[in-house]
């Protein structure tokens, strides 16, 4: 099978104002008033998302069960959202999906979420710019642009993104969810600018089957890398040639 | 411009207040940590400002280190109800509600974000005070 190439272009595209300006000034300034500009103190912020890293999720098919779902109250947990009532409209940044090949009797699991696109469909046609791609491939819905317009869940193949229907209280502190906005998974971008793990991850590993993998697909020395350069893996829809950064394997 | 005619008159009226006798204006609560090395005055007027600027810098930067988080404004300008627990917004205590109250603002932030502090929360730590030659340079550049 002809893989797309695992790589992580920075088209004329993704550069922003804010790229523009950082390259050249040393000291980020903002204008307050005609004249009055306020530093920030503390030389060079720390901007974690790195155009040299693309994060990515490997996911071995074999290892996880169908009777298993720590990924999904893993996420559920750590982003404070409900499992849900009515798959139709409840929020879902991580679902299990069982299939059965018809064949041969076959049967599979998976965990199916937000599969970070480089080329991702919602973005294109957000019209606020509220869907972006972050430098480090991690794709989000910068809620504050959000108008809750839904083009993106349409565009998405995956189905990976839902609508807050109703209004919530007591968010976390680091995922703030509210409503007539589109969210999906994150790759728990709070924890991962913290050098952190996914919380689906993290909980695959330990309750669950080990099926789950994240690293940084540009690194040769990643642990996710070489796995993927030893094992056979698939992208879904592969047809579609999105180049997605979550990549199953034993499918 | 309109905004900013508001905001002086009611930021000249807080600045008024102690001289008028009563209760004019909202009394604003007292925060704890380091006070904002811009002083009272320049966060009354210019804290959205600074929040919306830092916000784009978390969330496409991903830069968790910014000053004006407004996960750390809850943090430290927490007010404690009758339980002694922090208040939330729908509390008409709410440090983020005792201005705008009295000023008609409405804002929209906590439809999304929580507005009592997480005690799990570690990033709220105010990043270090600058020394004072970086205060100075500062203030050089904020009155050319
Ligand atoms: C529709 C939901 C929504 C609304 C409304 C909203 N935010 Fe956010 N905000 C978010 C999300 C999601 C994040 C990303 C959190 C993260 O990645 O940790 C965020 C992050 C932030 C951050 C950086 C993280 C932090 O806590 O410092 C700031 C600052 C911020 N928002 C300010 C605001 C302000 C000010 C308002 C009101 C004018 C507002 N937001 C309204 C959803 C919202
Ligand atoms: C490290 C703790 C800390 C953090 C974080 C913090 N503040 Fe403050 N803030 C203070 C202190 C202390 C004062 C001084 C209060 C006083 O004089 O009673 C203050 C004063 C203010 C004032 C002026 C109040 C007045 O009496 O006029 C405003 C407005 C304000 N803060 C807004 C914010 C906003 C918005 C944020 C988040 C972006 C924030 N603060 C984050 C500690 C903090
Ligand atoms: C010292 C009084 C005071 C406090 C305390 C205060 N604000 Fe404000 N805020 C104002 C005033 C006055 C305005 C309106 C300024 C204008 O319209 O020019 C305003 C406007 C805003 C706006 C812009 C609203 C809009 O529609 O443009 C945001 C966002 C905001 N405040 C957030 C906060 C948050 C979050 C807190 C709590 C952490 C807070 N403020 C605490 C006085 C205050």
């Amino acid at each position: 099978m002809n893989l797309p190439a695992l790589k992580f272009s920075k088209t004329p595209r993704d550069m922003n104002r804010r790229d523009f300006l950082r390259s050249g000034a040393a000291l980020a300034t903002i204008t307050l008033a005609p004249g009055v500009t306020l530093m920030s103190f503390g030389g060079e912020a720390a901007a974690n998302a790195d155009a040299g890293k693309r994060w990515g999720l490997l996911i071995d098919v074999n290892k996880c069960s169908q009777d298993c779902s720590a990924c999904v109250s893993a996420c559920s947990k750590e982003n404070g959202w409900k499992l849900p009532e009515n798959p139709e409209t409840d929020a879902q940044w991580i679902r299990k999906v069982d299939l059965k090949d018809l064949l041969t009797g076959r049967e599979s699991s998976l965990p199916m979420m937000c599969q970070h696109c480089e080329d991702a469909p919602c973005v294109d046609v957000c019209p606020t710019g509220a869907s972006f791609k972050r430098k480090d491939g991690i794709v989000l819905v910068d809620k504050h642009a959000c108008i809750g317009c839904r083009y993106c869940m349409m565009a998405c193949p995956y189905k990976a993104r839902s609508f807050i229907h109703e209004p919530l209280t007591d968010q976390k502190a680091h995922a703030p969810r509210g409503k007539g906005t589109v969210e999906s998974c994150t790759l728990c971008v709070h924890k991962v600018d913290a050098g952190g793990t996914p919380a689906c991850v993290e909980a695959c590993n330990t309750t669950g089957n080990g099926a789950m993998m994240f690293g940084d697909l540009n690194d040769p020395e990643s642990d996710i890398a070489k796995a993927l350069l030893a094992y056979p893996s698939i992208a879904l829809r592969a047809d579609l040639g999105l180049n997605p950064g979550v990549r199953y394997s034993n499918l | 411009m309109r905004r900013l005619v508001v905001a002086l008159l009611f930021v000249t009226g807080l600045l008024a207040l102690p001289a008028m006798a009563g209760d004019l204006g909202p009394v604003i609560p007292k925060a704890t940590g380091v006070a904002h090395i811009e002083g009272n005055l320049f966060m009354r007027i210019n804290h959205m400002k600074l929040m919306v600027h830092d916000r784009d810098m978390t969330v496409h930067e991903g830069d968790r280190q910014v000053k004006y988080s407004l996960k750390a404004c809850v943090e430290c300008h927490a007010v404690n109800g009758h339980d002694a627990q922090p208040v939330a917004v729908t509390s008409e205590k709410h440090f983020c509600r005792v201005c705008h109250d009295y000023a008609a603002v409405k804002i929209d932030c906590f439809e999304c974000h929580n507005s009592k502090p997480q005690i799990s929360s570690s990033a709220l730590l105010k990043p270090e005070m600058p020394d004072s030659t970086e205060i100075a340079a500062y203030l050089k550049e904020a009155t050319q």
